[in-house]
């Protein structure tokens, strides 16, 4: 079936997997078992662990709340405006996290091009909880709109132009048709926004801040606790790999799993 | 009851400039080369496209009516679409799907008694395909996702049946079943379709009449005999499979002048000499021969450009000629192709005798 390749195209191939796979390897060779779970369960650590789940947790809300219509303007709409915001919208996608956070800070910050309205009326956004879940949403949410508009495109507007057809609302429409047909999208989108978002790191440093408790998430945890206790920032390093595994295979699940429109895709 | 449906549609970026009607229980087709505008006069019907002007109603129903800024939306026109992909809801069941436009319905006008689920039920009864009710999309095959498809369209009511090239999808004999039902269900309940397609096959089965469309505007249109037997352009010409020569009669009105050649043949009612006419013929009348036929037939010189078999005859199709329109076809027996040898791109003679000509007016 399969010509092959050229033999040598396997020499640099496995070079890139050793690379990738290596330092993986090497975390969990540093890792002092004996008290790995004294290590993760300190005082910080699970106030930073706890932290990061809930603040990734609620970007990947704000994500899905925000992207889900993005997304399917975006698939749908053959505006001009639209058009030209695309690549603008999806720039914090290749944008450092670290000019993130510095153009979050001269928004919503004290001084801010909306922050000072904000501050001015008691809202203090810059190095709160807040300013990390909106640091953490920044980043995240092209991850999703990207996922959820290339499921919109393929799923094609043929299935809501029939819908329509046979008298539903465009509301009924998006509801019972659109939204059930991107779910496969929907829940990949959502688990790559919610793995970026526990991983953000520059642009929460810059825009939140390292507040115990209050703005330092795993990964800025892992930073500090490297130049106290390197023990420490091992295991909690081995903390977010796992949960990174999960999130992959989560995703390969659905992406190569038995969903219930494979079958009707492949005919 | 509902009444006819009736379209004046222009559509300026597209081309597009028609204007026909389909009375209550009548199925038009509408025919007409690739790229013609088909697909994007169904479209204004169903109100996913808005025209530049013109005005779509049924019976007393204004759908579109652009002077008086009028556009009632796709999900209150009543306007039903059946395509060449069957577009099943694949997250819902066969049941659900049929269930969909009364659930629609049912959500915004109380009052009806009828369950959802119980018009699934008639409609997948209708089309033969009630066992399949409990089933997935995916799980289905071609023919059976169609029969379904139309059982959704029709549980939904419309006053208007689109059909966009419905039998296209389908493997021969999953088509002549589905033409069968189409037959059936298109001939009662009274409302008006729209038929769509490319094969003329579900032209003779299936309507009543026929619009030939060419580059978005209706250049014939007549009861489906009319048409096949007496085409006017050569689109609906070769769609009926038989040749045709657009030209200008001759002083006697028995004859066409095209392109440097006189077409003789039997003149029809209403030639007018000098005017614009056409001499058409069937392939079946039309010889084939390496030397200059005898004088008494119409005869024309031509480059092969492709053989084919159709059951025992050989189709020769010579090259179109410079000044457009379609190539003639002849069809040949398989000993006299034998013995000819044909090579597409070899020079030949087609010869017709005038008896098989028919002249008419233009």
């Amino acid at each position: 079936m399969n010509p092959g390749l050229p033999r040598w195209i396997y020499v640099p191939a496995a070079l890139g997997a050793l690379f990738v796979v290596l330092p993986l390897i090497a975390i969990a060779a540093k890792v002092d078992w004996s008290r790995f779970l004294d290590l993760i369960s300190s005082e910080s650590s699970v106030t930073a662990l706890v932290l990061s789940l809930k603040t990734a947790g609620a970007s990947t809300v704000l994500c899905v709340v925000l992207g889900v219509p993005m997304a399917l303007v975006l698939a749908r709409s053959g505006s001009r405006v639209v058009r030209w915001t695309r690549p603008l919208i999806l720039l914090p996608l290749v944008l450092p996290p670290v000019v993130g956070g510095i153009a979050l800070l001269y928004a919503f910050g004290r001084l801010g091009l909306i922050g000072k309205y904000l501050d001015a009326a008691g809202v203090h956004i810059a190095f709160s909880t807040t300013a990390v879940v909106l640091a953490q949403t920044f980043v995240s949410l092209p991850f999703l709109v990207i996922a959820l508009e290339g499921a919109a495109r393929t799923a094609g507007s043929q299935y809501e132009a029939v819908a329509a057809t046979l008298g539903a609302r465009p509301t009924t429409v998006w509801r019972r048709v659109t939204l059930p047909m991107l779910a496969p999208g929907l829940v990949s989108g959502s688990v790559l926004a919610f793995a970026r978002s526990l991983g953000e790191f520059g642009a929460t440093l810059t825009f939140a801040g390292s507040r115990q408790g209050v703005t330092r998430t795993l990964p800025l945890e892992i930073y500090l606790q490297r130049e106290a206790d390197a023990d420490v920032a091992v295991a909690l390093s081995l903390v977010l790999v796992v949960v990174a595994a999960v999130v992959v295979l989560a995703m390969g699940g659905a992406r190569f799993g038995r969903g219930p429109f494979e079958a009707e895709g492949r005919q | 009851m509902t009444g006819g449906l009736a379209v004046r549609a222009a559509v300026g970026a597209r081309g597009i400039d028609v204007e026909f009607d389909a009375a209550a229980g009548e199925v038009v087709a509408v025919i007409g080369p690739n790229g013609a505008g088909k697909s994007s006069v169904l479209h204004v019907i169903a109100g996913l496209l808005r025209p530049d002007a013109g005005t779509v109603t049924v019976g007393r129903r204004r759908l579109t009516d652009v002077a008086a800024g009028l556009q009632v939306a796709v999900h209150n026109r009543r306007v039903g679409l059946l395509l060449q992909d069957p577009a099943l809801f694949p997250h819902l069941t066969v049941a659900a799907n049929v269930a969909f436009g009364p659930h629609a319905r049912h959500h915004r006008r109380r009052g009806r008694h009828i369950e959802p689920r119980q018009l699934a039920d008639h409609w997948l009864t209708e089309v033969g395909a009630a066992d399949l009710a409990g089933r997935r999309p995916g799980q289905l095959s071609g023919g059976q996702a169609q029969r379904v498809a139309l059982a959704r369209a029709l549980a939904a009511e419309p006053d208007v049946l689109l059909l966009d090239e419905p039998l296209s999808g389908l493997d021969v004999a999953a088509a002549s079943a589905m033409r069968r039902l189409l037959r059936g269900v298109l001939a009662t309940g009274g409302r008006s379709s729209v038929l769509v397609s490319h094969d003329l096959l579900d032209v003779v089965t299936l309507a009543d009449r026929v619009v030939v469309i060419e580059g978005g505007r209706i250049v014939e249109s007549g009861a489906v005999a009319d048409i096949l037997t007496a085409p006017r352009t050569v689109f609906g010409a070769r769609f009926a499979g038989v040749n045709l020569v657009g030209g200008r009669a001759g002083d006697d009105g028995g004859s066409v002048l095209a392109a440097g050649q006189t077409w003789r043949g039997s003149a029809g009612p209403d030639v007018i000499p000098g005017g614009a006419a056409i001499a058409v013929f069937a392939p079946a009348a039309v010889s084939v021969s390496r030397e200059l036929p005898a004088d008494d037939v119409n005869v024309v010189a031509v480059g092969v450009a492709e053989l084919d078999h159709r059951g025992p005859v050989i189709r020769v199709r010579a090259e179109a000629p410079a000044d457009g329109g379609g190539g003639l076809a002849a069809d040949i027996s398989a000993e006299i192709a034998a013995g000819l040898r044909l090579i597409p791109g070899e020079q030949v003679y087609f010869g017709v005798a005038p008896k098989d000509v028919a002249i008419r007016p233009a």
